[in-house]
This record gives C-alpha cells, sequence and structure tokens, in this order.
C-alpha cells in the first residue's frame, strides 16, 4: 500500500463531523501561528502605561493586558509558541520513536526488543509534564526545555506504538513473503510496514501535538516554561490570575485559545482513527 | 493499537486536568463568598493577622528572615529601646539612658520588675548577655554590623548596663531598637527558635507549621497591657488566597498584601480599610559592575535615561510606589528628590551608549527573585531597554537560587532586581565585596566619617551628600520606593501605617468600639 488510498479515504470522509470540526480548529491554530510568525496588529514586546487592563474594542479586538499590550496580538504569538513546541516535540517523537519501535518489532533479536520495551516503561514511569518539571528545575526554565522534555516523552509514545502495529504488520502474509524473497529488513519495514501504520502515527501524532500544547500551557503556567517577552498561553493564565476581580477577561481568551487547539487535536485524532481503522471501518459498516 | 491511543489520551485529559486543576486552585476559593464574613463582629479582642511568609523560626536574634521580626518583634520580645510606628526611637527595657560628653559611653538605666515569659526575672546581666552573646565570633546574628562598635558592656549593678563604643556612633540607640538586638534570657536564649521566652506582652501560645501562630497576652507584662488577648498570625503566600481569606473573614487584616492590583475591590468594599504606606524598600536595577560594560558610569546612565520609572510602578505596581533617584526612602527627612537628574530619556540614553562605545543590540541576562515586583518590574524594565538596543534575557529563580547565584558566590547575573528593604541602607555602596560589586574608596570614607558623626543636623548634610554621590555615579538604576499596602476589617484599629522597621507591633492594636 502506498499514500494514494490514505488520502482517498480521507477525502471521503471529509464530512466527517469531528473531523471536520477538529480539522477546521487545528487549522485555525496553525494559521494563527504562521501569521504571527510575520505579522501581528500589535508588538508584543512593548508595554503601554496608559492602555493598561482595556476591555475589547475596535482597537484592540481583545482588549488589552496589564502591561497595556494588544490579547489578540499575544493570543497569535501565543499559537506561534504553541505550535512550535508541539511541532518539534512530536518531530522528535517520531523521528525517534518510530526507527526504535520499528527496529524493536523487526529485528526478532528479544534483547533489542525487551531494552526498548524497558526503556519505554522507564520514561512512562514518570509522568510527562512531572519528567517536564524535573528538566526545567536542573536546567532551567525555557522553551527548548520544554521541547527536550516533551519530545522525550513523546520518543517512548511513539516507539510503544510503532512496535505494537509494526509487530501485527509483521505478521501479514505479505511481509513474510517479502522477507523470504530476501528483502532486507531495512528495506521491508520502509515499502511493506511504515505505509501500513502510517494511520495510526499519524492518530497518535494529532493527541501527541495536543498534549505537547498542554505541557507547554502548564509549564509556562507554573513560571517554568517559555520565558517573557516571548508569549505564551500559559503564562498570560498565570498572569490573569490575580486580576480575577478587576478584568475577568485576561483569562478567558488565553483560556479558550487552549481549549479549542487541544479540542481541535482530539476531534482531529479521533476523526483520523474513525477513518483510518480498518477494524472501525468494517464494525462501522456492518 | 485504539488502546494505546486511549491511554495516551486519558494522558493528554489527565494533563488538561492539572491545568485546569491548577487553575481551579487559584481560582476556586473566590467561589467561597462572604457567607462567614458576618460571623465576625466587633468590640471583640482577638485578631487573625495575614502574613505572605511564614518565619523559619522564631528567634530574631539568629536569623535575617524580615518574617521572624514580623510575628515577634515588640510582640514576643523587646531590646533596650524600641522603634515604634514613625521610626522614632522610644526607651522599652531601658527606661532612660545618659550619654557620655564624647558619645563613647552609654549608661542604661533598666525598668524595675520586668519577667520573661518564664517567670525569670529580667536584670542587667541578661542585656550582657545577650549582646555578647551577638557579638561573639561564633554569633549567628544577621545583623552583627549593629554591635560592631561596641568595645565592651558592663552592668555594674542589676538595674544598670554600660557600653562604651569604639568610636562614637550616631545610630547606636536606633540600632538597640532592632529586632536582632532584642534581650534574651541564658536559660532559654538556645531554644527560642521553636519556644521563644522573652519579655514581651505577647507568648507563642500555638505553632502550626505551614498554617499560622497564635499568640496569647500575659497577665504579668510590665508595661500597659494590649487589648487584644489573642493575636492568630496566620501564612498565606498565594495573592489570590489571600484575597479569598479576607472576603470569607478568616483573616481581619493584612498587613502587606501581595498584589497591589487586589486593592481595587477592596476600597470599593465597605467591609474593609485599605491603608497605604511606606517602607524602606528601594527597589532597584542592580547591576553588575564585575561585567563590561556595566562598569562605565555612562553606559549606567544610559540604562537609567531608558527606564521610565512612573509606568514601571504604573505598570507592575498599579501606581503604588514613589519613583526614587537614589538609594534613600523618600519620607526620611535627609532625603532629596533626585529623580530629575536623570529622567525618562531614550535618545539620551542611545548617545550614551554610543558614546560608551557600546555596540547595540547588546544582550544582558537579569535574574528575578519571586516577588511581583521584581517579576512584573522586570518585564517591563526589559522592554524599556530593548527600545535602546539592550536585549534583556529573562532568568526567573527561587530566592535560594537569587542567593547563590546573584547575592553571594558567583555574582553571576547582568541585572538583577530586588528590594532592599532594612532602614537607612545606603551604606550597601560603601562594601566593595557586595553583590554589585561597587568600589569606591571616596564612598567608603564618607559613609565612615556618617558612622562617627553624632549630630543629627551635619547627619542630614552627610546623608544628602551620600545620596548625590550614589546617584551621580550611577551605582544602580533607582526604581521605586516600595509601597506597604495593607488591607484591614473596618474597626480594626493601631496597625503600623508604614513600615519604619520591619515589625507587626499588635500592642496598640484594637477593635473600635
Amino acid at each position: 500500500m502506498s499514500g494514494g488510498p490514505l488520502i482517498r479515504r480521507l477525502w471521503h470522509a471529509r464530512r466527517h463531523p469531528s473531523l471536520a470540526i477538529g480539522a477546521g480548529l487545528t487549522a485555525l491554530v496553525l494559521l494563527a501561528a504562521l501569521v504571527a510568525m510575520i505579522w501581528t496588529p500589535y508588538p508584543v514586546d512593548g508595554v503601554d502605561a496608559t492602555a493598561r487592563l482595556g476591555g475589547p474594542g475596535l482597537a484592540h479586538p481583545l482588549g488589552t493586558d496589564h502591561f497595556g499590550r494588544d490579547v489578540l496580538s499575544l493570543i497569535l504569538a501565543g499559537a506561534r509558541t504553541s505550535v512550535a513546541v508541539g511541532l518539534v516535540a512530536v518531530g522528535l517523537g517520531l523521528g525517534l520513536g518510530v526507527p526504535l519501535g520499528l527496529i524493536a518489532a523487526l529485528t526478532r533479536v528479544p534483547l533489542v526488543d525487551a531494552g526498548v520495551g524497558r526503556l519505554a516503561d522507564l520514561i512512562f514511569a514518570f509522568p510527562a509534564v512531572l519528567s517536564a518539571v524535573l528538566i526545567t528545575a536542573i536546567h532551567g526554565p525555557g522553551a527548548v526545555n520544554v521541547i527536550v522534555a516533551v519530545g522525550i516523552f513523546n520518543i517512548a509514545v511513539f516507539a510503544r506504538v510503532a512496535r505494537g502495529a509494526a509487530i501485527g504488520v509483521a505478521a501479514q502474509p505479505f511481509v513474510i513473503a517479502a522477507r523470504a524473497m530476501g528483502r532486507r529488513g531495512f528495506s521491508t519495514a520502509m515499502v511493506h510496514v511504515l505505509p501500513n501504520i502510517a494511520g495510526i502515527l499519524i492518530v497518535q501524532a494529532t493527541i501527541q501535538f495536543a498534549v505537547a500544547i498542554l505541557a507547554e500551557a502548564g509549564l509556562s503556567y507554573l513560571g517554568l516554561g517559555v520565558q517573557p517577552p516571548q508569549p505564551s498561553w500559559g503564562k498570560m493564565l498565570a498572569d490573569s490570575q490575580t486580576f480575577m476581580f478587576a478584568a475577568p477577561l485576561q483569562a478567558v481568551f488565553p483560556g479558550l485559545a487552549i481549549m479549542l487547539s487541544v479540542l481541535g487535536l482530539n476531534l482531529l485524532g479521533d476523526g483520523l482513527r474513525d477513518t483510518l481503522d480498518p477494524r472501525l471501518k468494517i464494525l462501522r459498516t456492518a | 493499537m485504539t488502546n494505546r491511543s486511549r491511554r495516551a489520551r486519558a494522558l493528554a485529559l489527565s494533563a488538561a486536568g492539572l491545568v485546569a486543576g491548577l487553575i481551579g486552585f487559584g481560582v476556586g476559593p473566590f467561589a467561597m463568598g462572604a457567607a462567614t464574613a458576618q460571623a465576625q463582629g466587633q468590640g471583640k479582642d482577638t485578631v487573625v493577622i495575614g502574613m505572605t511568609l511564614e518565619p523559619p523560626h522564631l528567634d530574631p536574634t539568629a536569623g535575617a528572615a524580615a518574617a521572624i521580626d514580623e510575628v515577634v518583634y515588640a510582640n514576643v520580645f523587646e531590646g533596650l529601646t524600641r522603634i515604634d510606628s514613625t521610626g522614632t526611637v522610644q526607651p522599652a527595657l531601658a527606661q532612660e539612658w545618659t550619654i557620655s560628653e564624647d558619645g563613647m559611653r552609654y549608661s542604661f538605666d533598666l525598668r524595675r520588675g520586668v519577667t520573661f515569659h518564664d517567670g525569670a526575672s529580667f536584670e542587667a546581666s541578661d542585656v550582657v548577655f545577650s549582646f555578647e552573646r551577638a557579638m561573639a565570633e561564633e554569633s549567628v546574628n544577621a545583623q552583627k554590623q549593629l554591635f560592631s562598635g561596641i568595645e565592651t558592656v558592663e552592668a555594674p549593678d542589676d538595674h544598670t548596663v554600660v557600653i562604651d563604643l569604639k568610636q562614637p556612633q550616631g545610630l547606636f540607640l536606633w540600632n538597640l531598637g532592632w529586632g536582632d538586638a532584642v534581650i534574651v534570657d541564658p536559660a532559654s536564649a538556645e531554644t527560642n527558635k521553636t519556644d521563644p521566652v522573652g519579655t514581651g506582652p505577647y507568648r507563642v501560645a500555638e505553632r502550626k507549621p505551614g498554617d499560622s501562630i497564635t499568640l496569647v497576652r500575659r497577665d504579668d507584662y510590665w508595661g500597659h497591657a494590649p487589648a487584644l488577648a489573642r493575636v492568630t498570625i496566620k501564612f498565606i503566600g498565594d495573592a489570590a488566597a489571600q484575597v479569598a481569606a479576607l472576603m470569607a473573614g478568616d483573616v481581619d487584616a493584612i498587613p502587606n498584601i501581595g498584589a497591589p492590583e487586589t486593592v481595587a475591590q477592596f476600597e470599593s468594599d465597605p467591609r474593609f480599610d485599605v491603608y497605604v504606606g511606606t517602607t524602606e524598600g528601594e527597589t532597584i536595577l542592580a547591576l553588575n559592575h564585575r561585567r563590561a560594560p556595566w562598569d562605565d558610569v555612562r553606559v549606567r546612565r544610559a540604562i537609567q535615561h531608558a527606564v521610565d520609572r512612573q509606568a514601571i510602578v504604573d505598570l507592575a505596581m498599579f501606581g503604588f510606589g514613589t519613583p526614587i533617584g537614589s538609594h534613600f526612602a523618600p519620607h526620611n527627612p535627609a532625603y532629596i528628590d533626585l529623580t530629575d537628574t536623570v529622567p525618562h530619556d531614550p535618545e539620551k540614553a542611545r548617545q550614551l551608549l554610543e558614546a560608551a562605545g557600546v555596540e547595540t543590540p547588546i544582550k544582558a541576562v537579569m535574574k528575578l527573585p519571586p516577588t511581583a515586583y521584581a517579576r512584573r518590574g522586570g518585564e517591563v524594565v526589559a522592554a524599556q531597554l530593548r527600545e535602546v538596543g539592550i536585549e534583556v534575557e529573562i532568568v526567573p529563580v527561587e530566592w535560594a537560587q537569587w542567593l547563590s547565584d546573584v547575592f553571594k558566590g558567583a555574582h553571576d547575573f547582568d541585572f538583577t532586581i530586588v528590594s532592599h528593604t532594612e532602614p537607612l541602607d545606603i551604606g550597601i555602596y560603601a562594601r566593595d565585596d557586595y553583590y554589585f560589586g561597587y568600589d569606591n574608596p571616596a564612598f567608603r570614607e564618607h559613609m565612615a566619617e556618617l558612622e562617627r558623626e553624632a549630630d543629627p543636623d551635619r547627619r542630614a548634610e552627610l546623608l544628602v551628600e551620600a545620596q548625590e554621590m550614589v546617584a551621580d555615579d550611577q551605582v544602580s538604576v533607582f526604581l521605586f520606593q516600595l509601597a506597604k499596602i495593607g488591607v484591614k476589617r473596618k474597626g480594626l484599629e493601631g496597625l503600623w501605617p508604614n513600615a519604619p522597621i520591619q515589625a507587626n507591633d499588635m500592642t496598640n492594636v484594637h477593635w473600635a468600639e
């Protein structure tokens, strides 16, 4: 199988409600991040004592924060931070975790398989957020440390998912046949196994993306994530906390941004799973 | 496979729960409302006070933490003199004193009939013991310099103490009023950390670590008995929780609330009074003189020009605080206003940087301790410095880390923001080993002269000159004097409006009839 059927199946499923909503929300977040890379309505690193805690209006659609900065600009730039952390963290997981999982599944050397398995167990023993707190406690707060922390966790996640899925595929007659014909392990993995587990990996990637956004927001909320002046939704939430009475809207917008982006990714993951998992498809049509 | 993604999803949800939980934690207490507030009546003789930080222990002679003095000063422990709410020296355990012509010998006449909480009587030998203990080589007193001018302490009889100084000391009586100079009983000195025994009107009745300390009035106090029979001091670190505790009536007053942005809601609430006073906290942007180019006065002045003090006060402190132009408290009689000598002028700042040969943009690391004034002030300062080409990297640190990285040892920082809360502490610029590394023999000599001077008028002159010297050399970038913002229930009276010294003196606090 190649990429063709995958895309075709996605196209057929475009009317799947959660897939459509999820894809829409995720596209919105990605778009916001892209826009913020080149333009925000106002600069996000300036302060303006005259425009403190302003309500929504024409000049500032979402109001201004306690430093007089435009909240919409901060939300857009915060999307940039979230997406960057998510992309790199998921990329790390895919890039290192999937090869590990495939090696574990396909080498048929028990020691390698067990080694990868135990390594993943070890990483899983610490919740992602906890290990992220640990890493930032040792190396200091900052975006890079958040990415590393979430990325390491993702390596374990993807190694496990890839291994489990690959074992199933490797037992299929066409893979056995390929190997019997003398195809090398690497080539078997790339040509026969990987395309068949791509759907599962994509579903997993959307979920891990959401985890990464939450982890970044959570760590920044605690002051361990990205540092000012780099905007972050979590930092905005933390800042807004003491203004709950004076300016309740301050907490609403970053909160909504986190919620909608995580909801979008989860819906997208749900929709993709329904569409891409052959067994679920059979169940549904039956 | 779905099993795995389900697990991951559960994980995502639990992470979501964590964030939601954290936020809920901060917000939740607001929901509790004012149902219990009505239970608080007036005309009673107990009070609950809220403090942000819990003292590590309760011995003021063995720790620098301001929270210790804020619990025990004047309430539990007393010194020969005391400092009152206006910052004036008053007699305490010494009812009067005489000073020799040359200013070298102080003779104190001690108060009779004073007893410690454990019944031991207070005598001159206790004073000798307390001061010799504080001066000793192995002393753990946090302010040993208060006693460094003492040559000998002697007790000719039970009610007289004679102190000979090495040289005249202008502030000696004031120094003796500090919490670090209180009189302790030799029998209980070692256990004061956990079981403080002093001569004050209150004794510590109960201590719940992490929660509260309860002080109970004693009947055999030598002086005027305080109105309140019981004072409970609750420790509430979180600014939002402080608001909730006040709203719910769990505490009657918080003399120094953590978040200035919460003041507006108390001002509009008829149940509360907001009282804003002064502190001894000069908040400065300290520059590391050990690193180029901050050792260049032109660069330091450029940074001062780049900084808009009033904007920092408005944005970081919600308008509470007074801009300062030197390291001196505006409410001090010897204060002169130097804020206009280097006003906010970004263009001038850029010119000065260029004149100093600094290539912009230049990077700088700003380490910020975990207080609102530092963290928020730091963000504003960083934004202002960016405008003149100084790219500030903000590194938030905990207090312990701040002490080890910035204050002691490595001095690994370019900038930091901190409030120097000791009273009359311009002398820190005479300490060449101090954390910002300023080394100026002329200023050291000037402060030594001040130390020797006892004449008030001449002292004031010297203090004015000291302010000018520090400002001229732009040793630090001077930001603002920290305000003390207190919130109390209506009817509670007698709390200090200002904080001339670290204290929550409860001896005159009472509920109005």
